[in-house]
Parts: structure tokens; sequence; C-alpha cells
């Protein structure tokens, strides 16, 4: 158990401290490095949980996908950061008040907390018992048949992104060269190159 | 062993199951026929949306339920859903010359409007926060691309990109307030939220701020004041014939959700949520009808008209009881046919083959396009809602039932706003028929363009002849949306 407990509280600080250094780091390929290895611990706190599923999941995705995808703008797009962080200081009062707001209205919301006493059942009801199955055969039972509708759903909102995506940026531009291989493929020698005779003490 | 489990009764959703899969089958078709197939695809868009109409009418409307409870079908959702696919199926019509004139002939724009209509069938037919919101991300999502279509217009994208940026963060907060229901309950289905939600006792304030938030998240999606600062610039920007679209067919279906959402799981929170209501809708109308005097361009105009009428239709909804939503379901009959004439007409306003949509531009004509003028002038007369036309009983049914829900301050502010209203209605009236010919507009007109600006004007015209029909649908769906 205090094995358990020490991993935890080690993937915890690792993960918070590199969230900080995200937000602090001067450059920001550091930046986007720290957030891999905070997706990283938090993967591991999904592997102490039992989660295994949403743990591979976290890197796969996140790491494998998101955070290189990320690695590719910072690194392409020529950002200054620092200048974008200039009216830090500027806004902090601003910003300072808005949290302040939120942090009084979580206060009010948990002061006032009172759960439905059958909210637990009801949330807990369309799982089954976690000593029957992995989890990640629980996901995909309940994905394909309680909530075939919203999985379907999704699968037709990702469809609208992607051809929104193609709509809005996908132009064909005139005067571009491009290879056509079957035009290379098919071309022959006596296309390409020209013998000639040439007689010696005189140029071509 | 996990359990054994049956395939769902698809039966309720034939009708989205069939606009998905055309919408599918026309994007292949589409990629690959090329850009010159556009006006094939819009037509088999236009008669997939019929077909799935002819389904929805149909079929089941009895409050049946499928896959596990997040899809129902009952009167209300059928009244609402053949509204949107006729809004819908009109919008697409409409745009036919303006796509080919104005160089945005792309396949993908039919399928777009078709996978947005599936989004706003989706959202009517919702029995559960995880479907609602994902039928309005639908929804939304082909909304923001149709948006920003005319890519090397500025003004398109602009307005693409702000409605985008503004849309997320009212999902946003949508999606916090349905985190804190869903907390505080334990619930997402309508039928637990319900049950949940009978039973005397204290409401925990978790709970209400969660409700306010929904709220926030929905009056973004109907663009009832305070969160309709995107409408006017939206409108503006985005293709005429996609602010037409805008303008009827997501109204309907977000009002459609505000009613189902606010009678059905809430409607026993209802002295928790009619205030917000209230002052939502007093908002709405008072806005609506005087930001719109200073408005010069005719689709901002339209824009701010639009959320006054929003303001209107919620005057219903406030009221709580099923004369109000009889109210708001007829209020929202009448503003689509008036808005798809009033449309149709902005869509004709050319000069020498270019749009032009400043509201001097439609000066003089009476004496260069009368019937249109016409038309116009039963629209606008109808908007401002002046006896006999349809418009007048629009707003008649909706503050009958405020009154008999003793909501008279509600009742008065709105006579009083629709008063102002009137004044800007009555300016292009008198633009057309008294000011000094401008230039003249083009004359050619298309025959489907024709027939849907007559249709619409007749409707106008002839709604208090023989209301009985729609009365009775309209009844019909607020009795299924009260227990």
């Amino acid at each position: 158990m205090i094995l358990q407990a020490l991993t935890f509280y080690l993937l915890a600080a690792v993960t918070l401290a590199s969230g900080v250094m995200v937000i602090s780091a001067r450059n920001p390929v550091h930046s986007v490095l720290f957030l891999i290895l905070a997706f990283f611990n938090s993967a591991g706190l999904f592997v102490l949980m039992g989660a295994e599923f949403l743990a591979m999941i976290m890197v796969i995705v996140y790491v494998g996908a998101v955070a290189v995808l990320f690695l590719f703008v910072v690194m392409m797009l020529d950002i200054n950061f620092a200048e974008l962080r200039q009216g830090f200081l500027q806004y902090l009062p601003v910003g300072g008040l808005v949290g302040l707001i939120m942090l009084v209205e979580l206060l009010l919301i948990l002061g006032g907390w009172a759960i439905q006493p059958q909210a637990a059942a009801v949330a807990a009801a369309p799982t089954p018992a976690v000593a029957n199955v992995s989890n990640t055969e629980a996901l995909g039972a309940l994905l394909y048949t309680r909530y075939i509708y919203l999985f379907q759903a999704a699968g037709i909102v990702l469809l609208i992104a992607m051809i929104g995506a193609i709509v809005l940026t996908l132009r064909t531009r005139e005067g571009v060269r491009k290879q056509s291989i079957s035009q290379q493929v098919s071309r022959r020698r006596e296309d390409a190159v020209e013998v000639k005779e040439v007689t010696s003490g005189s140029g071509i | 062993m996990m359990s054994v489990h049956v395939v769902p009764d698809l039966m309720p959703a034939l009708p989205e199951l069939i606009l998905a899969g055309m919408a599918m089958l026309l994007l292949m078709f589409g990629v690959f026929r090329g850009n010159d197939s556009t006006r094939t695809v819009s037509w088999l868009a236009v008669g997939t949306i019929a077909v799935a109409g002819f389904f929805v009418i149909v079929g089941p409307s009895d409050g049946v339920e499928t896959f596990s409870q997040m899809f129902i079908v009952d009167q209300f959702a059928v009244f609402m859903k053949v509204l949107v696919l006729i809004g819908s199926g009109l919008a697409i019509v409409m745009s036919f010359g303006y796509i080919r004139t104005e160089g945005m002939e792309r396949f993908e724009f039919p399928v777009l409007m078709m996978l947005a209509t599936l989004g706003m069938l989706m959202m009517i037919s919702s029995n559960d926060l995880m479907a609602l919101y994902l039928g309005l991300e639908l929804q939304s999502l082909a909304l923001y691309v149709v948006a920003a279509f005319k890519r090397e217009s500025l003004r398109s994208t602009e307005a693409g990109l702000k409605y985008f940026v503004l849309g997320a963060l009212s999902s946003g907060m949508l999606l916090y307030g349905c985190s804190l229901i869903y907390g505080m309950t334990g619930a997402t289905s309508f039928s637990a939220l319900t049950a949940a939600l009978s039973s005397d006792g204290d409401v925990p304030i978790g709970l209400v701020i969660g409700l306010v938030f929904l709220i926030s998240g929905l009056a973004f999606k109907v663009s009832a004041v305070p969160f309709h600062m995107w409408t006017p610039d939206v409108y503006e920007g985005a293709p005429t014939p996609i602010t037409a679209f805008f303008a009827v067919a997501p109204k309907v279906a977000a009002i459609a959700l505000f009613l189902r959402v606010m009678m059905s799981p809430f409607g026993g929170l209802f002295a928790e949520w009619q205030q917000v209501i209230i002052v939502i809708s007093i908002a709405s109308m008072v806005l609506g009808a005087f930001a719109a005097i200073w408005q010069d361009n005719i689709k901002r105009l339209m824009a701010y008209s639009s959320i006054g009428h929003m303001g209107y239709a919620l005057v219903g909804l406030a009221s709580g009881t099923a004369e109000g939503m009889r109210g708001t379901i007829i209020y929202m009959t009448i503003y689509l046919v008036m808005n798809i004439g009033t449309f149709a007409v902005i869509l004709n306003m050319k000069r020498a083959g270019n749009m032009v949509e400043n509201i001097n531009d439609l000066a003089g004509l009476a004496r260069s396009k009368p019937l249109m003028a016409l038309a116009m002038g039963i629209f606008m007369f109808s908007l401002a809602g002046i006896p006999p036309l349809a418009g007048f009983f629009a707003k008649f049914y909706v503050f009958l039932a405020a009154v008999n829900a003793e909501l008279y301050a509600l009742a008065v502010i709105g006579v009083l706003a629709s008063v102002v209203g009137a004044f800007y209605y009555l300016r292009i009236i008198k633009i057309m028929y008294f000011d000094a010919p401008a230039d003249g507009l083009d004359s050619a007109i298309v025959p489907e363009m024709r027939i849907i600006l007559s249709v619409a004007a007749v409707f106008t015209l002839f709604f208090f002849v023989y209301p009985a029909p729609f009365l009775a649908g309209a009844q019909a769906a607020a009795q299924a949306l009260i227990p």
C-alpha cells in the first residue's frame, strides 16, 4: 500500500511541476516537451486507478498525435511567444477577478452540495461489475450497445470536421509543377536523349 | 458474462438514418463527379430532405423512445422536424442561383446543409443531455463551415471565425452546466432527470447554477439577449442564402430544444427558471426593437429582427403552460414562412448582376417590380405584427398565453416593443413605395424563387382564413411536451 501511495505522490508531483513548466518555460519547444511529460505521468496515474485503457489512450492519442502536432506547429510557425506573454501583468487584475468570482461560485456550489440520494446508484447502473471484465472490454461493450447512438453521432461530427477542413483550405492552384508518375514512366529514351555526332575540333 | 443486447429499434430514427446515409452517398458522388455535379447533388439533397420529411410524417409519433432512451419521437418532435426540413429544403433551393453567380459552386455545400439538418433533427429528438450536446455540435460545426464557405470573401471568413469562437464558448458553458446537472443528479437521461427532480424537497444550488449555464448555452443558439452579439456580424458576413438558412432552420431547432429541455426534464424546476426566461425574453424584445432602427444593411436589420422575434417566441415558454407552448410553436411556424419570404426578396436584390444589401437599394421597387414590392410589403407588415396578417396571430397567441399565466408586465412590454419594432418594418415599406426610385434592380427572377415567394406571401396573407390545421397540430405538439 505504501508503495502505491509513494508512486501516486511521485507521479502527481511530476505532473503538477511539468504543468507549471509548460506555461513558464521560455522556449516553446521545451513547453511542449514538458506537456508530453505531464501526459505520461497522468497516464501513470490512470494505471494506478486501474483504468489501463484510458492510460493507453492517453499515451497514444495525446502524446502520439496531439503533442507531436503541437511540436510541429511550434517549430513551423514563427511565433514570438515572449511577445504574446507581454500583456500578462496588465491583464492580471481582470483575470484575477474572474478567477475569484469562479472560486466563489464553486464554493457556493460545494457549500450547498446535496447529491440526490439515488445519484450514485443511477450513475453506476450501466457498467458491469469490475471483477468480471477488463475495463477495455467493459468500455467497448457499452460504447457499441448502450451508447451506439452517441458513438455514431460523434463519428458524423468528425466527418463534418474533416469535410470542413478540406472545403475551407484545399484550393487547386494554377501553375504548380506536380510530379506525374505515369508521364515519367511512359517517357522513352528517344524522347529525352538525342545523340549528336560531334566532329573533333568543333563545338556542337 | 456480458448481457446480450438486442439491436435498438431503428424505425423511429429512420428520417435521420436516411439523411445521414444519403449525405455520405452524395459526398462520394460529388467527389467522383467534381464540382460540375453541384446542381445534381443539390436537387438530390432537396429530394432526400423531402423523403425524410415524408418518413417523419408517416413514422411513429406517440412518444416512442429508442437507443436506450436517448432518442424520442413524439408529436412535438414530428411538428418541429417538419418545420426544420421545410426551412432547410427551401434554403437549399434558394441558394441555387447564388452559389453559381458568386463562384461558390462546390458539391460540399448541399452535403453540409444536409448534415446540419441531420444535427437539427437529432436536437429535436434528443432525450438525453449527451444526445442534446452531440446534436447541437453536429449542427453547429456544419453551420460554422457554411458561414465561411465563400472563402475569398473577407467578411464571410470573419463571420465563420467569429461564429466558431463564440459558438465554442457557448458550447463550453452548456457542457459545464450539463456536468453540474449530472454531478447533482447522477443522470443524463431526460426521463431519469424528470424522475429525480419531481420529488419535493430542496433543490441543490449547484443544480440551479448548472441549469442557468445550460440556459445560457441554449440562449446563445437561439441568439437571445445577452448572448446575441454574434448574430448581426454573422448574418451580415455570411453569404445571403446561408443567412436565410441561419434565420430559419437552426432557430426552429434551437427553440424546439429549448422547449423540450425546459418543460420535460426541468419542468419541476419551473419556479427556478421562469424568471431567467422572462428576463431574456424582455431583453431580446427590447433590443431587437431598438437596435434595428439604425441599421442600413438589410441583412443586419433581419438579424436584429430575428433577435426580437426570439424574444417573442420565448414569451410562450415563460408562461410555462400548454397554451404558451402552443403559442411558441405557432410563432416559429409563422416566423419560418415570413423569413423565407423576406430572404427570397433579399436574394433577388441584384443590380447589374451584383448583390446589393442596402435598404435604400429598395427605393422605388413598387414601380419597377410591383409584385415583388407587394410581397415584401406583406412580409414587413406581418413581421411588424399588423392584423390580419399571420404575424399578428403569432404574437396574439403568445401574448394571450402570457396574460392567462398572469405575466401582465411581460405582455405589456412585448406589445410596446412590437410597436417600436414596427417603425423599421414600415420604413422599408415607405422606401419601397414612396422614395424616389434608385437605379432599377435586375428583373431576372428564377421560377423556383417566384414559387417560394408567392406561396409564402399567400400563406402570410391568408393565414387567418383557415388557421385550424396549424392550431390543431401545434396543440397536439404542445400536449406532448406537458406530462
